[in-house]
């Protein structure tokens, strides 16, 4: 037989398991234009629904007269306020535990707030009845500045909330106030800053910006009136999260709501939320008898669904005058905008700012997040990041970066001296965390090394000469991170997003003759998992890779899952994924031992078969072992061979990563030019490597886009500036950098395969270090802190502040 | 509204139906012929997701009448694959060297690379870049998408010399 000349490392190599790069199976459809995503859907009789938007930032809403636009043809229905109150849908819950109008009931609290839906009978002239919708407004004081915001007689925003002193998240102070969330020991915190040799203090602002998923979000709502089942497509990152809000909200029966997330054009965390059009689309469907299908346009999804960042960090920094950190204090104004739609764990209003000691050994620390309404858009989403953690991640290594200036240290040696030593794991952080795994010097070095920092500094040295000498205007800038994550939420007793806990869950059914199909609780919008959790099964049960089908995002078939964002995909349910394939090994190592009457303990797994021990020419393949457990009968064994595993992970996982930039700044037209990007990353067990590249390149060209130039910006009035891709800085293929990999791996010492997450570590990574190489250009000039995006007019104004044009 | 009766030619074969004089291209071939190859990322002609080509050029359909095409000859990705139903040389590269990840873009971005490989056979990688920054990805970051690009054109100047 040929597999018996076969080596077992030949063996493996066709399983296509984990570590190697294998080519994704989606990709068959989506080269072809055969994907099918949320707005390919068409149904019989499907009709259109759009948003007529508010212009005003805050207001009053005096009288929505629909009656002009009832009678354009072709419109069917429009729904206010008013037509969803009789069934308590005119307000839906978030998932911060606040709530927000479906559509404006009385006010608006910023442009672009959802006022009427027009239903009909296809997109053009649902756009002629949103245009025929007749809203009176009156204009109210507008509040932009989350600072302003908490004056004592600032305006009322939530005159909903009056009297309410009492929040999701306790007590609120002021009318304006969402929260306030407190971690650390504030008392020690401040005494260590009292006697500290040195304290650095700033302001890090990291600026409002968008996730900006190439499609839009959207769905399709079924409401099939003889079943009464309801099903609902969408852009949707976590579908069994939607239909269970949905039967929350809705009152409609868990079993008769299908969700089916489609394939999705990316999401990065703009498609976790909960969006009044998914609430108009699916009661438009039960008004009408008729499909309806609702996608945002561009202008729509950048101006009304979520938003991210928008933290003001207020850092203090304490250290020896060796360089040692002492202690790290923080105090953050979270702008929410209108309602606060955050995205994260209910115990978790900051999401995990409380990362922010970052890579570092920290003893003492303190941080402090106020929540605070102001007339924006809602949101404050997990943009490619687990909750908050780049927030966090450019806080602590734009403050190491300040503590170098005020110590006159090198600051790839100031990061040297104070990382967490790798015998310190796991590590308990000063803010409550328990990092897992870690070997942060050995990263470091390699990636100096790589980059050949010495030589760098040196030449860096050098141009400013030749600057000051006036032979050049072209200054270099040397970025450094070194950033920690946390990821994989996470374990159920501390995360739940509105009581439900973030575990995840894989179910796997082997076939007769051996191929098998997966089902998960998550779901891909690019990430590859249709390549990548087969990769996983492959290694663990022998069946290759190619013979095994992947699916997720169908709430009627899939096992439940919390879904994909916050890196936990595969710290949570390729973990699951691992268990249940496990499971599945074990039954069969019963059923081979059976087969080759021999008792259980007596065969051993190897690659693709058990084999008897010590008698490798007696074996039983995989797929013999499948076709025997449905076709013998074997005694105390159950037929069939499936298994499903929901797993309920022990900790978090903690990826990091060291990344190096290299820029040439221009200081004239405040153009720049990224030299190099450096970037390693050290994921754990590596399933896919050309997958984690791709997520790497991914990744650091969000975080380039939004370091050097993407925001979403208002003015004092509440317009937004920022509406349009005109406006919102996305990086085309001329001005992205060349990026350059690397890794190191320590395995997760929780995870069945070791492995962390990386889809989020170059946005988290590359933010800090693109901005920190702007700071460093100018830091022989005295630059401490210049608030991002870098765009070129920001860095020109950096120089002409300096004096540097003269 | 009016409808105008629009004739066009579609990947080979002859297409006809009946659109608004306001009707973008990229709805009536989305919604009316039901050719959903071709994306919708931004209505503004910034991102590329729409990207077919007309007339031997690259145009984004969100920015032209459907009754503009009248008359036209109109490739879009699903007539890139091979007529035996394999895929294409610049489908295959985008696959070897995971030049998509959602793929939302990949369409339009290789109904793009298509053209420029016919404008241009040999293209630099700076060629490369700045013939397709009209096109938006947020996933790949570009630089396997470069990289396919390339490689496909390598291998379909190797097929010319091998035919000659």
């Amino acid at each position: 037989m040929k597999d018996e000349v076969q080596s077992p490392e030949e063996r493996s190599a066709t399983l296509k398991g984990m570590g190697c790069s294998r080519k994704r199976v989606e990709d068959v459809r989506f080269t072809q234009g055969r994907g099918n995503y949320v707005d390919d859907i068409k149904l019989d009789g499907m009709l259109t629904g759009d948003f007529v938007r508010s212009p005003y930032a805050h207001a009053r809403v005096l009288s929505i007269d629909t009656e002009a636009a009832l009678a354009v043809p072709g419109v069917l229905a429009v729904l206010t306020a008013k037509d969803l109150e009789p069934l308590g849908l005119h307000w839906m819950p978030t998932l911060a535990g606040d709530k927000q109008m479906v559509l404006a009931d009385g006010k608006v609290l910023f442009q672009g707030q959802e006022v009427a839906y027009v239903v009909a009978t296809d997109r053009y002239a649902a756009a002629d009845g949103v245009a025929a919708v007749e809203v009176d407004y009156e204009d109210l004081p507008v509040v932009t500045d989350p600072f302003k915001a908490m004056d004592p007689d600032a305006p009322v925003l939530r005159e909903d909330l009056a009297g309410q002193t009492e929040g999701a998240h306790g007590p609120r102070r002021h009318h304006n106030h969402i929260f306030t969330w407190e971690q650390g020991d504030k008392a020690a915190t401040e005494a260590v800053l009292a006697e500290a040799d040195v304290v650095a203090e700033e302001m890090v602002y990291y600026h409002r910006t968008h996730p900006m998923p190439l499609e839009t979000c959207g769905c399709v709502a079924s409401m099939d009136k003889v079943t009464g089942k309801l099903t609902l497509w969408g852009t949707f990152q976590a579908p069994h999260a939607v239909r269970t809000v949905a039967s929350l909200i809705s009152g409609i029966a868990e079993h008769n709501i299908r969700v089916i997330s489609p394939d999705i054009g990316g999401g990065f965390g703009n498609k976790v939320g909960v969006y009044p059009g998914y609430v108009c689309s699916i009661v438009a469907s039960i008004v009408t008898g008729k499909p309806v299908k609702w996608v945002e346009s561009r202008m729509d999804n950048l101006m009304s669904t979520a938003f991210a960042r928008d933290y003001w960090m207020q850092g203090k920094i304490a250290a020896t005058k060796e360089g040692r950190i002492t202690g790290l204090w923080c105090h953050t104004t979270a702008d929410h905008g209108g309602f606060d739609a955050c995205a994260d764990p209910t115990k978790f209003p900051a999401g995990f700012m409380n990362i922010c000691t970052g890579s570092y050994d920290i003893p003492v620390a303190y941080l402090a997040v106020d929540g605070v309404y102001t007339n924006k858009a809602p949101g404050g989403v997990a943009y490619r990041c687990s909750f908050r953690v780049t927030e966090a991640a450019y806080f602590i290594e734009r403050m190491i970066e300040v503590l170098a200036i005020k110590l006159n240290m090198d600051a790839a040696e100031l990061r040297r001296i104070n990382f967490i030593r790798k015998e310190q794991f796991p590590y308990q952080s000063a803010l409550g965390w328990e990092y897992d795994s870690g070997d942060y010097h050995t990263a470091w070095e390699k990636a100096l090394n790589a980059v050949g920092y010495d030589g760098l500094r040196r030449e860096q040295a050098e141009r400013l000469e030749a600057f000051k000498r006036g032979e050049t205007r072209k200054l270099i800038g040397i970025g450094l991170t070194h950033f920690t994550e946390i990821v994989g939420a996470g374990p159920v007793k501390n995360c739940d997003i509105l009581g439900l806990g973030m575990f995840d869950s894989c179910e796997i059914r082997i076939h007769p003759t051996g191929s098998a199909i997966a089902r998960l609780g998550t779901i891909s919008q690019g990430q590859g998992h249709a390549t990548t959790f087969a990769q996983i099964i492959a290694s663990e049960i022998g069946i290759p890779a190619d013979d095994i089908t992947l699916e997720e995002g169908d709430t009627d078939t899939a096992p439940y899952g919390l879904g994909t964002y916050g890196s936990r995909s595969t710290p949570v349910a390729g973990a699951a994924t691992a268990m249940a394939a496990r499971k599945i090994r074990a039954k069969a190592q019963m059923i081979a031992a059976y087969l080759l009457e021999v008792h259980d303990d007596d065969v051993e797994f190897d690659v693709d078969r058990f084999v008897v021990k010590g008698a490798p020419e007696r074996f039983k393949t995989m797929k013999e072992i499948a076709f025997a457990s449905y076709n013998q009968a074997i005694p105390g064994v159950e037929p069939g061979l499936e298994a499903v595993s929901y797993y309920d992970p022990p900790n978090m996982t903690y990826p990091f990563g060291a990344y190096i930039c290299v820029m040439e700044i221009d200081v004239d037209t405040g153009e720049h030019a990224v030299r190099s990007f450096y970037a390693l990353d050290d994921c754990g067990t590596r399933i896919n490597p050309m997958i984690i590249e791709g997520q790497v390149h991914g990744g650091a060209t969000e975080g380039y886009a939004i370091a050097m130039g993407q925001e979403i910006a208002y003015d004092e009035m509440g317009n937004h500036k920022t509406a349009t891709l005109m406006d919102f800085f996305v990086p085309t293929a001329w001005e992205t950098p060349h990026y350059t990999t690397d890794f190191t791996v320590t395995p997760s010492p929780h995870h069945p395969i070791g492995a962390k997450g990386v889809g989020e570590s170059p946005n988290v990574g590359s933010v800090p270090c693109f901005s920190n190489a702007v700071h460093d250009a100018f830091r022989p000039f005295g630059l401490v802190q210049s608030h991002m995006p870098h765009d070129h007019w920001r860095i020109w104004k950096i120089a002409e502040d300096l004096g540097l044009h003269v | 509204m009016s409808k105008m009766h629009i004739k066009f030619r579609l990947n080979g074969q002859e297409v006809e139906g009946l659109a608004e004089p306001r009707m973008l291209l990229i709805h009536f071939l989305r919604e009316n012929l039901k050719v959903t190859g071709p994306h919708i990322g931004c209505e503004t002609s910034h991102c590329g997701a729409c990207t077919v080509d007309m007339g031997g050029k690259s145009v984004k359909s969100c920015t032209v009448f459907a009754c503009q095409a009248d008359g036209a000859e109109i490739t879009t990705i699903e007539g890139l694959t091979n007529p035996d139903g394999t895929l294409g040389v610049l489908q295959e590269m985008f696959r070897e060297h995971h030049g998509l990840q959602c793929g939302f873009c990949t369409p339009g971005m290789i109904t793009r690379a298509h053209r420029l490989l016919q404008e241009n056979p040999t293209p630099t990688e700076e060629e490369v870049r700045f013939g397709i920054s009209g096109n938006l990805c947020r996933c790949t970051g570009y630089q396997n998408i470069v990289k396919a690009i390339l490689a496909a054109a390598e291998q379909l100047n190797s097929h010319k010399e091998a035919a000659e």
